[in-house]
């Protein structure tokens, strides 16, 4: 990976946002290579899904700046984020599927909103998206007919039927099982071998982080306290990240 | 507030989803349509039954189909309308928008670059706009058949009569007049059930929740509307 340092996709600056009293977000610096998969660990409520919910511009932080592509995007207005949203795809934590659709219907629903192609059209290249993903004859299901993790395999087609440059992923192993998370995984790898994505994830299976990620952040009461290699926080000298990659109870994280 | 201004701004910013339109048309309208059926149907009876007890009291028997076409046209097509789609599809569409806000659909709506007010909200708005009025024809015709029913099957008045004294007095201000309010309780409802819907916050309970206000809030804003809407073309 090295050599591509160059090339900032994403970074993120001082980056605050509070829900009421409580401050989530405390002034995050991330930076996000261009091809790189970066991995974002943490516990419950370290702001995970905050700072990915604002990179996409679900969440608006209240103060900082956000750059992709070097364009700061948390002053855009709601025209201008859904053209910066194009580049984007996101794999939801419980798949967010639209349950009133077929999964063909969901998986080519971006080419239906932005393209003339016809249904068939549609049709086809949502099957080859869910080849990609390692689905079969699932076209005709309905969302609810689906198990977990087929639910996160037709998301993560769905995430890259208009071949964005950066792809989310919210928890993409949360609450499947060991075998089918460790497919999700090989997936996450695969799409970035094929389809030459910068990757964002955010997770608190760090046997999913090492396995995914090129460089992982550790995100801690709103900052991020660590930015490394697999190895690097593996071997990190910080207590606290000793602490969540161990997933020790006892240490300097405390639990509420 | 602000919602119901975006959803006016979206409307005319192509491209339209018919196909969302017309599916929303289906459930306001056409599944709406047996229950507006039975509600305007049963009003139009008891309306004649109780204003003939009135009128009998001052020998003007024969001005019950007056009465019961005017209430139908005026006030109670429209009113009982509101209220029913209020109940039927407020309901659906506050619980309909708070699943889909509560499992993160509307924000997987963002992230494929499509604006939800645009693609969820707006056929919504439109479809309860188009349907409503045409329900509330459909309330008065049938208010106003079964008044004659039970005026000439039950009460023995001559049906020519009945339907003299309908056409005579009734003038085209109050279908008109009932018209307009459809139109008015149909964004009044729209766009209450709609924001309940998308605003919903807390889960299943959360869900829950709008549902309640949405049909509530809908229901009782018809009504102080109505009210204002009446006096102002008094």
């Amino acid at each position: 990976m090295q050599g591509m340092e160059s090339t900032i996709k994403i970074r993120v600056v001082h980056l605050y946002k509070s829900f009421g009293d409580k401050q989530v977000l405390r002034g995050v610096d991330l930076e996000v290579w261009q091809g790189e998969s970066m991995v974002v660990i943490g516990g419950s409520g370290s702001g995970k899904t905050v700072l990915i919910k604002c990179i996409i511009g679900l969440i608006r932080p209240e103060q900082g700046e956000i750059r992709v592509d070097g364009l700061e995007i948390t002053s855009l207005n709601a025209k201008e984020m859904n053209e910066v949203r194009k580049k984007f795809g996101m794999l939801f934590q419980a798949g967010a599927l639209f349950d009133s659709m077929k999964v063909w219907e969901n998986v080519g629903f971006g080419l239906r909103q932005q393209t003339r192609l016809s249904e068939e059209e549609i049709r086809k290249n949502a099957s080859e998206k869910l080849a990609l993903v390692g689905l079969k004859d699932v076209e005709d299901l309905m969302p609810s007919e689906l198990s977990g993790g087929m639910r996160k395999r037709v998301s993560l087609a769905r995430a890259i039927a208009m071949e964005p440059e950066i792809l989310l992923y919210d928890e993409p192993t949360t609450g499947i099982d060991p075998i089918m998370a460790d497919a999700i995984n090989d997936l996450i790898v695969q799409m970035k071998e094929k389809l030459n994505v910068t990757s964002i994830a955010i997770t608190h299976d760090i046997k999913s982080a090492y396995k995914i990620a090129d460089r992982i952040a550790m995100l801690y009461q709103g900052k991020i306290i660590e930015v490394g290699t697999p190895e690097e926080i593996r071997n990190s000298p910080n207590p606290m990240v000793q602490q969540f990659v161990e997933g020790r109870s006892e240490g300097p994280i405390k639990i509420l | 507030m602000i919602l119901f201004v975006q959803t006016l701004g979206w409307i005319f910013r192509p491209p339209l989803q018919g196909r969302e339109i017309l599916k929303q048309m289906e459930e306001v309208g056409v599944r709406s349509f047996p229950v507006v059926v039975i509600t305007a149907g049963f009003t139009g009876m008891v309306l004649a039954l109780q204003s003939f007890t009135g009128f009998k009291r001052f020998g003007a028997e024969t001005m019950v189909g007056t009465i019961v076409a005017l209430s139908m046209t005026r006030e109670l097509g429209p009113v009982l309308t509101g209220l029913m789609v209020s109940g039927r599809m407020g309901s659906a569409m506050a619980a309909e928008l708070g699943t889909m806000r509560v499992t993160e659909q509307i924000d997987a709506l963002y992230t494929l670059a499509t604006n939800p007010i645009k693609y969820l909200i707006v056929p919504r708005f439109l479809a309860t706009l188009i349907m409503l009025p045409i329900l509330v024809i459909f309330a008065d015709v049938i208010g106003i058949l079964g008044g004659y029913l039970v005026s000439v099957q039950i009460l023995g008045t001559n049906p020519t009569l009945y339907f003299r004294r309908t056409w005579d007095f009734l003038e085209l201000i109050d279908l008109y007049s009932g018209l307009l309010k459809a139109v008015f309780f149909g964004m009044i409802l729209a766009t209450i059930s709609c924001y309940q819907g998308f605003s919903t916050q807390g889960g299943a309970e959360g869900v829950g929740r709008a549902t309640t206000k949405a049909v509530v809030l809908s229901s009782l804003t018809i009504l102080i509307f109505n009210y204002f809407i009446t006096a102002f073309l008094f």
